[in-house]
C-alpha cells in the first residue's frame, strides 16, 4: 500500500511536509522486497552478535590451553603436588617449588582486600546515602581519576612513602628489623589501588536501591543508619559483594606496583613484615631472562597457569555466593 | 479501645524546592477517625503535603519548609522534635508496595524489633495478629519465612499495611496506595481503610475521583500548590464552593 499525504490546503505545504513526503515515497519504492531484507538482516545480525559473544570464552580457553601446553614439560617431569607444596626454588638444579609464590600472592592480596574492603564499602555507602550533592560532585571525579592512575605511579609512591613508613615506623613498632620492602608494604600499596574501585562500584550499586525502600524504612521509625544497614545495604548486598570480588580480582593480578615494593625474595613470608614474592612479580621479573636454564620457561608458564587457576577458582566461588545472595535479597 | 484523639493540623505551610514553591500557605485540619482524601491534578503538591506530615521530605535535598505541622498540639518541625518517634506514629503506604528485602515474617517484625521491644514469643504473636488484621494471614501462614518479594503486588501492599500497623501508628498515610493494584486488590485495600478509620486517622492522596467519592469523609482539593477548598466529602462533591473545584470534579480540568 502506498503512503500518501493529502493536504486540505496546498498553500500550507511547508518545507518539512515536502521532505516528509519524499521520505515516504522512498519507503514506498523499497516496499516489495523490504520484508525479506529485514528478515535477512535480522538473521545476519543474530549470527554476527553470537560470534562476537563467543569470542570471549574462546579467548579464555585459548589462553589456558596455550599456557598448559607450554607448562607441559615441567608438569610431565615433576608431580603436580610437588610443584604446589614444595618451597624449594632452585632453577639451576631443576627444582621448582611454587609454594612460596602462592603464599606470597595470597598474603599480599588478603592484606590489600582486608584493608580496602571496609574503607571502600563504607565510603561507597557514605557517598550514596549521606553525602550531599557538593561532596559527590567532588568525590566521584576524584575516584575516577584515582582509578585511572597508572600502577607504576602507585609503585613509585609506595617506594617513596610506604617503604620508609614500614622500615622506620611499623616494623620498629613491632620490634622487627626490616628493609621496608615487605609483603605488608605490597598489601598497603595494593589496598590504596583497590579502594577507589570498590568505593565506586559500591556507590553505584547502593544508588540503584529504590527510594521507596528508604522511605519504607524511615516511615517505620528507623533512623537513617538503621535504614541504611538493615534495608538499603541488605538489598544491595549482592552488588557490594560483587564490588569486593572485583577488588579481589584486581589485587590478585596487579603486578608492577607490588613488584616494586614487595622485596621479591623467594621465601615463605611467615609474617607480613618479611619480604615475599607474588606470582605476577615472578613472571614479570624473570620472563625473557635466564631462558637458557632448562625448564625455566616452562616453570614460568606454569606460574601463569597457576595464577589463572587461582583467579578463576576464586571468581567461580564468588559467583556462587553471589547467586545465593541474590536469591535472599529478593 | 480508648486511645486519645489524634489531632493533626497544618498551619501556614510553605515548601520550596530551590526557587520553586511547591506548597503555598497550606492550612488543613485532618479529622481523627475519618478518612481524608487529598485530590487534585498531578503536580499540585498532594504527595509533597503527605511527605511533610511524617517529615520524609527532610531527606530531599534542597527543600525549605516553613510553617507548622501540629500533631497532638506539638509542632513536628520544632527544633529538637523526635523525628523517628513521629514517623512511628505515621504509617505509610506508598504508590508501589515496598516489601523490605527479607522474609514476610521479618517485614512485619521489622518495626517492633528496631523499637527494641518485646520478647520473641510476643513478636511472633503480634506478627500473626497484624497479618490477620491486614487480611493476609490465611494466604501466607505457610510461607512466613520466604522472601516477601515473592508475594503478588496486592499481597505485598497488604503486607506493607500490616507492617505499618505493627508499630502502632495513630495516622495512616497513603500515597495513591492502590494505583499499582488490580481491581480486586484495590477492593481489599479500600475495604481495609473503611474498617481502619474506626481507629485511625487516614489520609490518602488519590487521583481517582471515584475512589475519593467511595471512601472519603473529608476532602482537600489542591491546585498548583495551594489548597483551594476543603470540607466534608458530601458537601465538596455535591456543592463545591469554588470554581476550580467544580471544574476538577466535573472533569473539565485534570
Amino acid at each position: 500500500m502506498g503512503n500518501r499525504i493529502f493536504l486540505s490546503d496546498p498553500t500550507a505545504c511547508t518545507a518539512e511536509v515536502v521532505a516528509g513526503a519524499r521520505l515516504l515515497a522512498v519507503a514506498d519504492r523499497v516496499g516489495p522486497d523490504r520484508a525479506w531484507r529485514r528478515a535477512a538482516m535480522d538473521n545476519l545480525m543474530r549470527v554476527v552478535v553470537a560470534m562476537f559473544a563467543w569470542c570471549m570464552p574462546l579467548l579464555l580457553l585459548a589462553i589456558a590451553i596455550g599456557l598448559a601446553v607450554k607448562a607441559m614439560p615441567l608438569i610431565s617431569t615433576t608431580p603436580l603436588m610437588d610443584l604446589l607444596t614444595s618451597s624449594e626454588w632452585r632453577p639451576l638444579k631443576g627444582e621448582f617449588g611454587f609454594l612460596a609464590f602462592i603464599v606470597g600472592t595470597v598474603e599480599v592480596t588478603l592484606i590489600a582486600v582486608l584493608l580496602a574492603v571496609p574503607f571502600g564499602v563504607l565510603s561507597g555507602i557514605y557517598l550514596s546515602e549521606h553525602s550531599n550533592t557538593a561532596t559527590k560532585r567532588l568525590a566521584v571525579p576524584v575516584l575516577d581519576m584515582l582509578g585511572a592512575i597508572p600502577s607504576v605511579i602507585f609503585g613509585i609512591w609506595g617506594v617513596v612513602l610506604i617503604v620508609p613508613l614500614v622500615r622506620n615506623g611499623i616494623a620498629p613498632f613491632f620490634g622487627v628489623a626490616s628493609t621496608g620492602y615487605t609483603v605488608l608494604t605490597g598489601g598497603l600499596v595494593l589496598s590504596v589501588m583497590v579502594f577507589p574501585l570498590i568505593t565506586q562500584v559500591v556507590h553505584e550499586v547502593v544508588r540503584t536501591v529504590p527510594n521507596g525502600l528508604r522511605d519504607a524504612g524511615l516511615a517505620l521509625g528507623a533512623t537513617n543508619w538503621e535504614t541504611t544497614r538493615k534495608v538499603v545495604v541488605r538489598k544491595a548486598l549482592p552488588g557490594i559483594w560483587a564490588a569486593c570480588i572485583l577488588g579481589f580480582s584486581r589485587a590478585f593480578g596487579e603486578t608492577i606496583a607490588v613488584l616494586m615494593v614487595v622485596g621479591n625474595v623467594v621465601q615463605i613470608p611467615w609474617n607480613p613484615l618479611q619480604a615475599g614474592y607474588p606470582i605476577p612479580a615472578l613472571i614479570a621479573n624473570n620472563y625473557g631472562e635466564m631462558m637458557s636454564i632448562p625448564m625455566y620457561d616452562s616453570a614460568l608458564m606454569f606460574a601463569a597457569l597457576l595464577l589463572l587457576a587461582i583467579v578463576l577458582a576464586f571468581n567461580l566461588y564468588a559467583r556462587r555466593v553471589l547467586k545465593r545472595m541474590e536469591i535472599r535479597a529478593n | 479501645m480508648h486511645t486519645p484523639r489524634t489531632t493533626l493540623s497544618v498551619r501556614g505551610l510553605h515548601v520550596n524546592y530551590g526557587d520553586h514553591a511547591v506548597l503555598k500557605d497550606v492550612n488543613v485540619d485532618f479529622p481523627d477517625r475519618r478518612l481524608t482524601a487529598i485530590i487534585g491534578p498531578s503536580g499540585c503538591g498532594k504527595t509533597t503535603l503527605l511527605r511533610t506530615l511524617n517529615r520524609l521530605i527532610d531527606n530531599t535535598e534542597g527543600t525549605r519548609i516553613t510553617g507548622e505541622v501540629l500533631l497532638d498540639g506539638q509542632d513536628i518541625y520544632a527544633r529538637g522534635a523526635d523525628v523517628t518517634g513521629l514517623r512511628r506514629k505515621m504509617g505509610l503506604l506508598s504508590q508501589r508496595p515496598t516489601p523490605l528485602p527479607m522474609s514476610i515474617f521479618d517485614n512485619v517484625a521489622f518495626g517492633m524489633r528496631i523499637h527494641g521491644e518485646r520478647p520473641k514469643q510476643q513478636i511472633a504473636e503480634r506478627v500473626e495478629y497484624f497479618l490477620r488484621h491486614a487480611s493476609l494471614w490465611e494466604e501466607v501462614k505457610e510461607r512466613l519465612h520466604q522472601p516477601a518479594g515473592g508475594l503478588s503486588i496486592g499481597q505485598q501492599q497488604r503486607l506493607c499495611l500490616a507492617r505499618g500497623l505493627a508499630v502502632g501508628p495513630e495516622v495512616i498515610l497513603g500515597d495513591e496506595p492502590t494505583s499499582a493494584l488490580d481491581p480486586i486488590s484495590t477492593r481489599h485495600i479500600e475495604d481495609k481503610f473503611t474498617e481502619l478509620k474506626e481507629r485511625y486517622a487516614i489520609i490518602i492522596v488519590t487521583h481517582v475521583l471515584r475512589q475519593a467519592r467511595r471512601l472519603a469523609d473529608h476532602v482537600v482539593f489542591m491546585y498548583l500548590g495551594e489548597v483551594v477548598e476543603q470540607g466534608p466529602a458530601e458537601q465538596l462533591f455535591n456543592d463545591p464552593q469554588h470554581e476550580l473545584t467544580r471544574a476538577y470534579i466535573s472533569g473539565s480540568i485534570s
